[in-house]
This record gives structure tokens, C-alpha cells and sequence, in this order.
């Protein structure tokens, strides 16, 4: 991994994933599905990105590579100086486990185990004590709101109150990115503006977001909007004014109470 | 992730499924508890013919009229006068490596005492028999050479017949009538309990065998001469002696068989051992065949819970978890599984096996060996059981995990 150090840019001029002439290509039976045609794209350090796209445009595949979920078939994928292409299954786990944290459309946390047990699973794959892993996991679960329902189960919880344990969740190693793949599909309007609330509010912070949806008003929210059709980008531009969601929930109506939202 | 953590996660996810946790325990419970049972009533079993044998004292020789084991012409067993008392007395003054001889004759008849009476077998022994035996003597005394020699109407009661007889009071010095002759009783023998074939040893009477032969069973000779060696090395020695000296007597010519058999204790008591291990293998295999199924029953719930949940080991591996992180929580999970149910087998092993022998009045052992066995049995099925489904969880792939419905 240290060898990789000099091809990276991060901290001269703050680029965190610094990808080139990305290709995915998946054989299913005799034909080739390209799912990625040769996609380039820098991410720096404190980013909120938007990636959006209509389904089978590859911003899933995308996702996946930049999780260090997948690998790509061609290309480099240069994580904070790291040539992830490069890793055995064992580091991409640990890559996965250090310097990202998921946030998932469906929430994806494990029932009949509490808040805090979900908070503090990601740091059980690493040498936290357990005493430093209970402090980490009520500290992100604080964060995001939630430190009075740590003991609650997701069944206990509303859909937007478990999308926050999940945000937690992804915190909790101090992560380099944040990947958020529909993070408000599940949710209804008012909830998803709170989320977005949290991202905002953790991207002021400094934490590097990249947000898959395909909801235009979501991506609003975010700085950069990456556009994705036919498995290239085709579009990446610079979201001058992105939407606050503290200002733009005071506008919404209170339909019902957030425990009903669920 | 540290051991012990994955030990709790482990124990968690078995209490989500309390009911099915349990019944997967079952099978390997009711394995390792009839393996352990089993063992102890082989074993028990075992032993308890080890002792009666050990009882019988292990220097000591059989000689028996008749070639018993031979097929071909000859006059049937016992029909020949192949032992004689003369023979006894011969083996008694040439054969310097027995010690104690006694010649045994029998009879069996209705004994009566007062108002009460039994039916039991009458032992004619020699006065050194109870030496042979080693079987001491309660109360009262033993038949002298004189009684012998004189074949004098004396007898010594065996526990359970003097109980039978004379309930209330001494039997010795009262007189009982074996057969219409009148015998005194001179004495009553310890207790000495079930022989190896579940025999009543103290359901006897001893007498001279002078006596038993001419005053009860009027058959001229010998049903068998007990002999002891001198030591049990020497065991051979008198084997041999006493059968040249037999073969002597009988005027057996070298290429006729002997006219008798000398059987030992020792092979006695290993044949009678090797045939209880045999019987203790036995059982312990038919037992362990429940532990194998308890096995696949394991292996069936491990998979099935893999199925059930492949997303959350999706989710544990997009947070980091190693494909080895997610093996050792199913193999654990497997092994803790096999354990608990070894370990309660055990101890419903241990409880059974003390249940069978307060009940059924059988003998059983329980030996660190078998406890020691099914521990480790329990261990290895787990870790075998539970390696093929824990692997089939760890060589998901995370994204298709993830989307698992």
C-alpha cells in the first residue's frame, strides 16, 4: 500500500479518489454487459457529490467499485493513494472497514440487535477495546440525534430514526467517504430532508459525501452533480447553490408526527 | 473481531432461535448422553466381570473329566471315570507347582430346617477350598481333613441359604436334612454375591465331597478338581505338570487326546474381558451413529441459517468483516451449538447412567475416558458440521449478500 503513496495527491491538493478509464465489464453467460465504459473522475477532500442516473446508467456498478464492494476490469482506483484495483479481498475488506462507511436505500441494519450494537458492529472488525467502541458508537449515534434511543431495536425505531443509526453506523471509524446509495428512497419527504439535514451537516464538518440517487431534488442537496448514462459520465458540474435543509424544512408543512413516518 | 465477542454474537443468535437452537442441540444431547451411557454399562459391565474373576482367584486351574472339546470316538463326557479321587491326591503329591487342591463333587436337593426349606446345590469340596476361593468363612468353622477322610455329615451354609433356613436364628451347630440325611452345620460363609453369570454365589452348601459322593450323589467320581498355583507365574507349570501327570494316570497313549480339560482363569478372565469390550465397542458405536446424525442435524440448521441470513453477513462484510471474520462467527456459532449439547449430554449421560444402575441394579463406570471421548466428539462434529456452511457464508460475494431478499 505505501508504494502507491506517491501516485496520490491528497493533502497537496486534496484529492481523495482519483479515478482513470474505469471499465466494468460482466459476462453474463455469452454476452458481455459493459456496465462501465471508461469512466475519469477526482473527488477531493470534503466533497459532497450527487451521482445520479436512470437505472442500468452504471452509477450502481460505480458505487460498487468506489465501495470497494467490486473491482473494475480496467483502469485505476486510487483511494487516499491506495491502488484499491490492486488489493486482495482480505485488504478491500479492511479498505471497507477503515475509510468507508455505507448508507444504504433499505437501511441494512441487523434486526433484534440494538442502536448501539449496530453503531458499534464496524469497529468489532477492528482493535477497538471494548470500552473505546462504546464510547465511538454513542458518540456517532449523539450526532446524529439519536442518544436517547441506543438501547432501541430498528423494529423500535422509525424509518428515518434507522437511516440515522445507519448514518452512525458509517461514522463511527472516522471514514474517509461516506457512500450514501439512496439513502432517502425508503423515506417520506419531510424525513428524507432531515437526512440530507445530517449529511450537510457532517459535509460542514468536513466528512467527504458521495450520494447516489435519482431524485433531483435530492441531489440538490449536494455541492457536485456527476451524471451518469450508458455507463459514462455525462455529465459533472458544480452545484453553485445547493439547497440548505434547515431552511428548506421550516418551509415544508408537518404532515405527521416522525414516529408515524415509518 | 476479538474470540470472545464473536463468542457472545454467537450465543445471541442462537437465542433468537430458542426453540430451534434447542432442537438442533438435541440430537447431539441424546448422542453424547447415550455414548456416555453406553460406555458406562459396557465398562460397568466390564469391570464387574474383572472382579468376580479377580474373586475367583487368578492362579487357580479347572480340571474337568471328559474331552469336551473334541469331536470323534470316544465315551461321553463324564461317563469314563477320568477323574478320580485318587487322581487328586496324585496331583496333590507329584505336582510341586500347585499349592491348594481340592477335589468337587455335586448334588442338588431339597434342604430342610425345622419348618423351612430350600432347594440349592450341594458343593463336595476339599478342605483347601476356601483357600482357592478366597471366601472366608462368617461364623462357625470350616470341615477338617478328619470330616473329610471320614466323610462326615458336616456342611457350611452359604449366605443366602442360611438366611433362607434359619431366618431368626444361628445356624450353627442346628442340624439340616439334605435329602433325608441329616448334616450339622458347621458353618456360614461370607457374602460373596453374583459370580459373572449373574449366578447367586451365596445360594450353596459346602460339604466334604467324601461325603457328597456317598451320601448324595453316589457317583463314583470327581466332577472336577479345583487347583491352585503357587504364585500366578507358575500357572503354566502346574498346567503342564498335572496334565502329563493325568495323562500318566489315564495310560493316554501321545497321539490319543487327553480324557480331560484343564481350563484357566486367566484365559477365563481375558476371554470373559475381551468379550465385554467387544460388547462396550458395540454399544458405543450405535451410540456414536446418533451423535453423527446429531452432526448433520447441525450442518442442516447451519445452512439453513446462512440462507436466512445472507444479508446480514452482507452487511457485515460492506463494514469491514474478512471472509475469515464471518467463517469463525458461523463455525463458532456451529461449535457452540455442539458444545452446549455435549456438555448437557454429559451431564444427562452421567444422571442416566447412575439412573440405570440404582434401577435396573446394573453396574456402571464412569470413566474421565468417555467423558473425555464425547467431549472431544462433540467438538469435532461441530468444527466438521459446521465448516461447510460457515464457508459457503464466507465465500459470498458482499454486493450479492446485500441485495439478498
Amino acid at each position: 500500500m505505501i508504494q502507491n503513496l506517491a501516485q496520490s495527491l491528497p493533502g497537496i491538493n486534496g484529492t481523495l479518489i482519483h479515478i482513470e478509464h474505469l471499465t466494468k465489464v460482466y459476462q453474463l453467460g455469452e454476452v458481455d454487459v459493459h456496465a462501465l465504459r471508461g469512466v475519469s473522475v477526482n473527488v477531493s477532500k470534503g466533497e459532497f457529490v450527487a451521482i445520479m442516473g436512470a437505472s442500468g446508467s452504471g452509477k450502481s456498478t460505480f458505487m460498487n467499485i468506489l465501495g470497494c464492494l467490486d473491482k473494475p476490469t480496467k483502469g485505476s482506483y486510487i483511494l487516499e493513494g491506495i491502488d484499491v484495483g490492486k488489493l486482495s479481498r482480505d485488504e478491500l475488506a479492511m479498505i471497507r472497514n477503515k475509510k468507508i462507511g455505507f448508507v444504504f436505500q433499505g437501511f441494512n441494519l441487523l434486526s433484534r440487535t440494538s442502536a448501539l450494537e449496530n453503531v458499534e458492529l464496524p469497529l468489532f472488525y477492528g482493535p477497538a477495546s471494548n470500552k473505546t467502541r462504546k464510547e465511538k458508537a454513542m458518540a456517532a449515534l449523539e450526532r446524529v440525534g439519536l442518544g436517547d434511543r441506543i438501547h432501541h431495536y430498528p423494529n423500535q425505531l422509525s424509518g428515518g430514526q434507522q437511516q440515522r443509526v445507519a448514518i452512525a453506523r458509517s461514522l463511527v471509524n472516522d471514514p474517509s467517504i461516506i457512500l450514501a446509495d439512496e439513502p432517502t428512497g425508503n423515506l417520506d419527504s419531510r424525513t428524507s430532508v432531515e437526512v440530507m439535514g445530517i449529511f450537510q451537516e457532517l459535509n460542514n464538518n468536513g466528512i467527504t459525501i458521495i450520494l447516489v440517487t435519482h431524485e433531483p431534488d435530492i441531489a440538490e442537496f449536494a455541492k457536485r452533480h456527476i451524471v451518469f448514462r450508458d455507463g459514462k459520465i455525462r455529465a459533472d458540474k458544480v452545484n453553485s447553490r445547493p439547497k440548505i435543509a434547515s431552511e428548506v424544512i421550516k418551509d415544508l408543512p408537518l404532515i405527521d408526527d416522525e414516529e408515524e413516518a415509518a | 473481531m476479538k474470540i470472545l465477542n464473536i463468542i457472545i454474537s454467537a450465543f445471541r443468535a442462537l437465542q433468537r432461535n430458542k426453540m430451534r437452537s434447542f432442537l438442533t442441540m438435541l440430537g447431539i444431547i441424546i448422542g453424547v448422553a447415550a455414548v456416555i451411557a453406553m460406555l458406562a454399562i459396557g465398562q460397568g459391565a466390564e469391570y464387574s466381570v474383572k472382579e468376580q474373576i479377580a474373586a475367583l482367584g487368578t492362579n487357580v486351574l479347572m480340571v474337568f473329566p471328559g474331552a469336551q472339546q473334541q469331536a470323534g470316538v470316544r465315551s461321553g463326557a463324564g461317563s469314563a471315570t477320568t477323574l478320580t479321587e485318587d487322581d487328586a491326591v496324585a496331583i496333590s503329591r507329584e505336582c510341586s507347582a500347585v499349592q491348594y487342591i481340592s477335589p468337587g463333587a455335586m448334588a442338588g436337593g431339597q434342604v430342610i430346617a425345622g419348618n423351612l426349606n430350600w432347594s440349592t446345590s450341594i458343593q463336595g469340596v476339599g478342605t483347601d477350598y476356601l483357600e482357592i476361593r478366597q471366601w472366608p468363612i462368617e461364623y462357625g468353622d470350616f470341615f477338617t481333613d478328619q470330616d473329610v477322610k471320614a466323610a462326615a455329615k458336616v456342611c457350611i451354609l452359604g449366605k443366602t441359604v442360611a438366611d433362607n433356613l434359619f431366618p431368626d436364628a444361628s445356624p450353627v451347630d442346628q442340624t439340616i436334612r439334605i435329602r433325608s440325611v441329616p448334616f450339622k452345620v458347621a458353618g456360614v460363609l461370607k457374602k460373596k454375591g453374583q459370580n459373572a453369570m449373574g449366578q447367586d454365589q451365596d445360594d450353596v452348601i459346602l460339604a466334604p465331597y467324601t461325603t457328597v459322593i456317598r451320601r448324595l450323589s453316589h457317583w463314583p467320581n470327581l466332577r472336577y478338581i479345583l487347583v491352585s498355583a503357587t504364585s500366578l507365574k507358575d500357572i503354566a507349570t502346574a498346567q503342564t505338570q498335572i496334565s502329563e501327570l493325568l495323562r500318566m494316570r489315564h495310560k493316554i497313549q501321545p497321539y490319543d487326546v487327553d480324557d480331560f480339560t484343564i481350563r484357566n482363569q486367566t484365559d477365563l478372565a481375558a476371554t470373559a474381558t475381551a468379550t465385554t469390550q467387544v460388547l462396550t465397542i458395540l454399544l458405543a458405536s450405535i451410540a456414536s451413529v446418533s451423535l453423527l446424525v446429531g452432526g448433520i442435524g447441525i450442518m442442516n440448521i447451519m445452512l439453513v441459517s446462512v440462507t436466512e441470513r445472507t444479508r446480514e453477513i452482507g452487511i457485515r462484510m460492506s463494514i469491514g468483516a474478512r471472509a475469515r471474520d464471518i467463517l469463525t462467527q458461523f463455525l463458532i456459532e456451529a461449535l457452540v451449538l455442539s458444545l452446549l449439547g455435549g456438555i448437557t449430554g454429559i451431564i444427562l449421560g452421567v444422571v442416566g447412567s447412575n439412573l440405570i444402575s440404582s434401577i435396573a441394579k446394573w453396574p456402571t463406570i464412569i470413566t474421565a475416558f468417555s467423558i473425555i471421548l464425547s467431549f472431544g466428539f462433540s467438538i469435532a462434529i461441530g468444527i466438521f458440521f459446521g465448516f461447510y456452511p460457515a464457508r459457503k457464508a464466507a465465500m459470498l460475494n458482499p454486493i450479492d449478500a446485500l441485495r439478498y431478499e
